[in-house]
C-alpha cells in the first residue's frame, strides 16, 4: 500500500454549547498518496468539520491527526501555517477569488504565503492556469468568468504550491451540471497525474463518479466503500 | 510510522516578503478606493491643519527677519519722556548735534510736534473735531534715517522745506482721502494752506510717521509757530555699538535730567510682534494635534469594519498558509498605508495654504523640513495606534470561523 498522506485515528471533535455538539465522534480514515476520495454526506453529518480537520484549520479534541506525516497535534500554529502553505491545497464551493484581481494573481495568490518573488509566482500561476486550460482568460478578473473557469482558476490556486493532499469542498455546489461535470472531470485529470483529492460533497452522483466513497453520518463513518 | 520530522525538518516555515506585506496592504485599500479616501481625509485634515500653522508662522517670522535684515536694526529713536511732574519733558533745540558727536553714530535726524496744529481737507471742517493726524516738523535726512520710502510725490528735500509742502504718511493720506501728489491738491494744516507734494509708504521702524502730517522744519517755524526743539530723535549707529550708544544717549540729549529720556529700539519691536503669534501658533497646533486624533479614530473604525467584513478573505489567506503574524501585518500595513495616504495629501494640502497665504501677504513662503518630517512621524504612529487593535483582532479570528463566515 502506498504511503498515506492522511492518517485520522479516533478523531472526536466536539463543539461548546448545551448539550455539547459531536461532529466527529471516533474517525479513522487512511488516505493514501494518489487517491482520489469522495466523503460525502447529509448536511450536518460533520463533512465540513472534518474538511477543516483534514486541512488543519481545525484541531482534533481527542485521537490522533497526521497529514502528509506530520503529527498535527504536536505542531504550533505557524508550523500548521506552512504545512497549509506548502503541502494542503484548498478549493471552496464560494471559490473565493479576489475580485478586481487577474486570474493569473489570483493563482499566483497562492503560492503568496511561500516567499516566493512575485515574477517567481507568476510563471507558475502561468503553467497552473495552463494545466486547467485556462491560458486564455489569463487577464480576465473573476467577474468576466464563468462559474466554471471560476472554480477552475480557484483549483489552479489550490495547486500552484504542488501540495500533497487537495481538499475540495462541496466544488460542485454552486455550479450547473455541465459546469460541475467539468470541475469532476478535472479532479479525475489531476488524479491521474498523481495528485491526491478528497472531495467533500453531499451530491451522490458526485460521490459515485469517484473511486472511494466515505460516507458520513452524525460524526461516524458509516460506510467506507472503493 | 517514523513519518517525518514535526519540527522542522519536513516543512519550511510560511514566509511573506516584505515587499508583499506592501502589496497585500494596498490592495486591500484599492478594493474599497472612496472608503479609503474618505477616511485618510481625516488624517489629511489634522496633518494639513499643522503644517499649515507651522508653515504659515514661519513665513511670517521669515518676513519679519527680511523685513529687519532690509531696513536694519541698528535705528535708535529717543523720546524726552516725562518729566518727574509727570509732564511731557522737551530735548534741547541742539540735542541733534549733540547726537551727532558721539562717536559710532552715523546719521542722525529728527521729528518736532507742531503743537495745536491739525490737519484737514478743508478749512470748513470744525476746529475741535480732531483726526488723530498729527502734525511734525521733519528734518530732510530723516526719510532715509528710517529706512522710509515714498509712494507717489517727493520727499521734502532742502530747498521744500521753507516752503508750504506737506508729505503724508501713508495713514495720514488715507484718511484724508489724498491720492495725487502732483501739487494740484491742498490741505489746510494749522490754519494755512500747505501743497501735498508726496506721500510715504508705511514706515516699519516709525509708525507714528504713518499718521502724520510732515512739514519742513524751517517753515513750521515761519508759519505754525513751532519751537525748533525736537520730540523725536532717530539715530543710526554702527551695528556693533548699538548698546554703547544706547547707553550714553540720555546724558547726551538731556545732561540734567538723563532719567526722563526714554530711548527704544524699534527693531525689537517688531521681533516681539512675530514672537507673539507664538501662543496662538501652540493653540491652533494642538487644534491640529486633535483633528489628527480624530482621524485616527476614523482609521481605526474603517479598520475594525474592514475586519468584520473580510472574514473570509482572512479565512481563505490561513488556508493559502498564512500565519497570524502575516495577517496582522497585512491590517496593521493597511492601517499605516491609509494614514500615509492622508499625511501625504496633508502635507501637500498644508503646503499649498501656506504658499497661497503667505502669497496673498506677499510674504516668502518658508516650510522648515521638521515639519514635514514630523508630519510622516506623526502618521506612521497614528496609523500604527489606530490599527493595532483590528489587527490583532484579525490575527486572532480563527481559520475555520473566518471561512464559514458568509
Amino acid at each position: 500500500m502506498s504511503e498515506a498522506v492522511v492518517e485520522l485515528a479516533g478523531v472526536v471533535r466536539e463543539y461548546p454549547g448545551a448539550p455539547p455538539v459531536r461532529a466527529l465522534d471516533g474517525v479513522d480514515l487512511r488516505i493514501g498518496a494518489g487517491e482520489l476520495v469522495a466523503i460525502v454526506g447529509p448536511s450536518g453529518s460533520g463533512k465540513s468539520t472534518l474538511l477543516h480537520v483534514l486541512g488543519t484549520l481545525d484541531r482534533a479534541d481527542a485521537g490522533t491527526v497526521r497529514i502528509d506525516g506530520h503529527d498535527v497535534g504536536a505542531l504550533s500554529d505557524a508550523q500548521l501555517s506552512a504545512l497549509r502553505a506548502r503541502r494542503i491545497g484548498f478549493v471552496f464551493q464560494q471559490f473565493f477569488l479576489t475580485p478586481g484581481v487577474s486570474a493569473l494573481d489570483n493563482v499566483a495568490d497562492g503560492l503568496l504565503y511561500t516567499g516566493l518573488s512575485l515574477r517567481e509566482r507568476r510563471d507558475r500561476a502561468h503553467d497552473g492556469l495552463a494545466a486547467v486550460g485556462l491560458t486564455h482568460r489569463e487577464t480576465h478578473r473573476p467577474n468576466q468568468l464563468s462559474g466554471g473557469e471560476r472554480q477552475r482558476v480557484a483549483v489552479a490556486r489550490a495547486l500552484a504550491g504542488s501540495p500533497s493532499l487537495l481538499l475540495a469542498d462541496e466544488p460542485t455546489g454552486n455550479l450547473d451540471t455541465v459546469a460541475g461535470r467539468g470541475v469532476v472531470d478535472l479532479l479525475h485529470e489531476l488524479h491521474r497525474a498523481g495528485t491526491t483529492v478528497v472531495v467533500i460533497t453531499h451530491d451522490l452522483d458526485v460521490a459515485r463518479s469517484l473511486p472511494r466513497q466515505v460516507h458520513l453520518r452524525d460524526g461516524r463513518i458509516e460506510r467506507d466503500a472503493a | 510510522m517514523s513519518g517525518r520530522d514535526v519540527s522542522g525538518v519536513g516543512v519550511e516555515p510560511s514566509r511573506l516578503r516584505p515587499r508583499d506585506v506592501l502589496r497585500v496592504a494596498g490592495s486591500g485599500l484599492r478594493a474599497r478606493p472612496l472608503r479609503a479616501v474618505l477616511s485618510a481625509l481625516g488624517i489629511a485634515v489634522g496633518i494639513a491643519a499643522m503644517v499649515a500653522v507651522v508653515g504659515i508662522s514661519a513665513s511670517s517670522r521669515e518676513q519679519v527677519n527680511q523685513q529687519l535684515d532690509a531696513l536694519g536694526t541698528n535705528l535708535l529713536t529717543v523720546a524726552p519722556g516725562t518729566t518727574l511732574r509727570g509732564e511731557t519733558a522737551a530735548l534741547p533745540a541742539d540735542s541733534v548735534d549733540m547726537v551727532a558727536r558721539i562717536g559710532p553714530v552715523t546719521t542722525v535726524s529728527a521729528t518736532g510736534t507742531v503743537p495745536d496744529a491739525a490737519v484737514y481737507r478743508t478749512d470748513r471742517i470744525d476746529s475741535g473735531q480732531t483726526n488723530g493726524l498729527a502734525v511734525l516738523a521733519a528734518r530732510p535726512d530723516l526719510l532715509e534715517t528710517v529706512a522710509g520710502t515714498v509712494a507717489g510725490g517727493r520727499w521734502l528735500d532742502d530747498a521744500l522745506g521753507s516752503f508750504p509742502a506737506v508729505v503724508l504718511g501713508s495713514t495720514a493720506a488715507e484718511r484724508l482721502g489724498v491720492t495725487r501728489t502732483d501739487g494740484s491738491v491742498a490741505v489746510s494744516l494749522g490754519g494755512e494752506w500747505f501743497t501735498v507734494v508726496g506721500v510715504l509708504d508705511p514706515v516699519p521702524l516709525a509708525p507714528e510717521l504713518d499718521s502724520a502730517a510732515l512739514v519742513g522744519w524751517p517753515v513750521a517755524a515761519s508759519l505754525l509757530d513751532f519751537d525748533g526743539s525736537p520730540t523725536v530723535l532717530y539715530e543710526r549707529s554702527a551695528e556693533s555699538q548699538v548698546d554703547a550708544v544706547r547707553s550714553v544717549l540720555p546724558a547726551t540729549v538731556n545732561p540734567e535730567n538723563p532719567e526722563e529720556v526714554t530711548v527704544s529700539r524699534p527693531s525689537d519691536a517688531l521681533a516681539a510682534q512675530a514672537a507673539t503669534d507664538e501662543t496662538l501658533t501652540t493653540l491652533l497646533l494642538a487644534l491640529g494635534g486633535v483633528a489628527l486624533l480624530v482621524g485616527g479614530i476614523g482609521v481605526a473604525n474603517t479598520m475594525v469594519i474592514a475586519v468584520l467584513e473580510r472574514r473570509s478573505e482572512i479565512g481563505l489567506r490561513r488556508a493559502l498558509g498564512a500565519t497570524r503574524a502575516h495577517i496582522r501585518r497585512q491590517f496593521l500595513g493597511e492601517s499605516v498605508l491609509l494614514a500615509a495616504l492622508g499625511g501625504v495629501g496633508g502635507a501637500l494640502l498644508g503646503g499649498a495654504v501656506t504658499a497661497a497665504f503667505a502669497a496673498s501677504r506677499g510674504w516668502p513662503p518658508a516650510l522648515p523640513s521638521w515639519v514635514l518630517a514630523g508630519a510622516a512621524g506623526a502618521t506612521i504612529v497614528v496609523g500604527a495606534l489606530a490599527g493595532a487593535y483590528p489587527a490583532a483582532r484579525a490575527a486572532r479570528m480563527s481559520p475555520t470561523a473566518a471561512l464559514t463566515a458568509t
